[in-house]
């Protein structure tokens, strides 16, 4: 209940400029933004390698057999009672599923 | 004394080997006068894995030591002597790292998935606190020889807990939390092959992270599950622990933590304590008597480190995304921001130095760590590092809980 008020709140607050708008594609800049992010930043708790922290693991293997937008969702909405923050407010779906692609083909060398 | 002209002929003579070892030499404290290692540290290296050994003096690198695995939530603590780091890296690997020969002398994995680790008050023993599989490990500090394996073993069924904010406590003991199951651990060493452990449960939801005052007397647990900090008294145990600043957010809808705060590294300023507020852009401060609030002082964003200066006349405050290229400064006897910086994005940790002149800040996105005059908040350095994340000086050698 709280965590849903929490989301009201968030969507009302409007996107940082970097955070680009909803529906067009992704410039090749904002891709690697958003690699960039997934490692740095949702590394610090899923591990920079994926492979879990705090949060879980994100590995290819981890990710198997589950739908692209109810990940897309956990990213944007995060996971009420958990750690796992919504993203709305610094992402737009499109790149929320365009990251959920880049951690099923897998980031790791 | 010694005679010059012998000196450049005896000179002379070792050039030769001298070039053939130039590459050796020059990343290597040997080569020079010999020194002590209280103006030394490490700068955490995170994305490829290394650690730059860096002096405070002269704000220099004096070398780089890699091969140290995944450092993406890598801490360290050092030996009683201040030559020797330990480094815990994210992938389970300890390493020990010369920082007189800038020298990686071992390294062992020791779990899947790690997250910190302490050094006993006499400095025999290493504790690293384990995510995967969730416990806490005990190692010999000279050979790393593992002595004990201490599973966060938890409820009924033996559910393995994540451990999170593990400290040294006086007496050869460590204090810990498990993070799934709620509890704190209090483990004696005096046996390190037989660690006696007393556990404390039910200390509330989601217990993040967590530490123990500068005199080893408090361990405290943050919360994230709930508002309000579980706090043991270590001299009354027996009191069990007891929960302070129980609903300090009541009546307020918490923002998105984009980055978990870290509690390691608060300190006392002016008889008071300086607390990261989850989901709040503030930070909370607590009179240590009583440990009741006494002020709250907003700031840019979620507070990730919320450090005092060694003298305890400043507070800097790091933040959580999307805040995270700003510090701010608190003025402790007036309780208010006075300065707000902009290192950089990506500010990751800041370390002062011993005696709190300057302050190290990592920042992340420029590759660089950048040095700051505490009294005048201006830049002095500004040294290359790859994506650096923890700063670490070997000052903490002689402090508790660090």
């Amino acid at each position: 209940m709280r965590r849903l008020l929490v989301l009201a709140v968030v969507l009302c607050v409007a996107p940082p400029a970097w955070a680009g708008s909803a529906g067009d594609a992704l410039s090749p800049a904002r891709q690697v933004q958003l690699e960039y992010m997934l490692r740095q930043d949702c590394g610090s708790c899923h591990g920079m390698t994926f492979k879990g922290g705090l949060g879980s693991p994100l590995l290819p293997e981890d990710l198997a057999g589950k739908s692209a937008d109810a990940l897309a969702e956990v990213v944007l909405d995060g996971i009420p009672g958990t750690p796992m923050p919504p993203w709305r407010s610094l992402l737009t779906a499109p790149e929320a599923l365009w990251m959920i692609g880049r951690l099923r083909e897998g980031l790791n060398p | 004394m010694t005679d010059p002209i012998r000196t450049v002929s005896r000179a002379a003579r070792w050039a030769g080997a001298l070039a053939v070892s130039a590459a050796l030499l020059a990343s290597s404290a040997f080569a020079g006068e010999p020194r002590g290692t209280n103006d030394m540290g490490l700068v955490v290296e995170r994305a490829v894995g290394s650690v730059l050994v860096v002096e405070t003096t002269g704000k220099t690198v004096l070398g780089r030591v890699e091969g140290l695995g995944d450092l993406s939530h890598a801490a360290a603590v050092f030996s009683r002597d201040g030559r020797y780091g330990y480094v815990f890296g994210r992938d389970g690997g300890l390493s020990k790292v010369d920082l007189l020969t800038n020298t990686l002398v071992k390294r062992v994995m020791q779990a899947g998935n790690s997250i910190g680790g302490s050094i006993s008050q006499d400095g025999s023993l290493i504790a690293v606190q384990n995510y995967a599989p969730g416990g806490v490990k005990i190692f010999d500090a000279v050979t790393l020889e593992q002595l004990a394996d201490i599973p966060a073993e938890y409820g009924a069924g033996g559910a393995r807990s994540k451990v999170v904010g593990l400290a040294d406590a006086p007496g050869k003991r460590f204090v810990w939390t498990l993070y799934d199951a709620g509890e704190i651990w209090v483990a004696d060493l005096t046996d390190p092959r037989n660690p006696q452990v007393r556990k404390f449960k039910d200390i509330g939801l989601q217990p993040y992270d967590g530490l123990i005052t500068p005199d080893g007397r408090y361990y405290i647990a943050g919360l994230f599950g709930e508002d309000g900090l579980a706090l043991l008294d270590m001299w009354n145990m027996d009191k069990g622990v007891q929960r302070i600043l129980g609903g300090y957010g009541k009546g307020q809808e918490p923002l998105p933590v984009f980055k978990m705060p870290h509690l390691r590294g608060w300190g006392f300023a002016d008889g008071k304590v300086f607390l990261p507020a989850i989901g709040r852009h503030e930070i909370l401060v607590v009179d240590v008597r009583t440990w009741k609030e006494v002020g709250r002082i907003p700031v840019k964003g979620q507070p990730v480190f919320v450090m005092p200066r060694p003298d305890g006349r400043q507070v800097w405050v790091n933040f959580a995304l999307p805040d995270y290229g700003f510090m701010q400064v608190i003025d402790v006897p007036s309780l208010s921001v006075i300065r707000t910086l902009e290192p950089g994005p990506g500010v990751l940790h800041f370390e002062f130095t011993p005696r709190g002149e300057q302050v190290w800040v990592s920042v992340r996105d420029h590759d660089r760590v950048v040095v700051y005059d505490t009294a005048t908040q201006n830049e002095v350095a500004s040294i290359k590092a790859d994506k650096p994340s923890g700063i670490l000086f070997t000052a903490r050698a002689n402090k508790i809980g660090l």
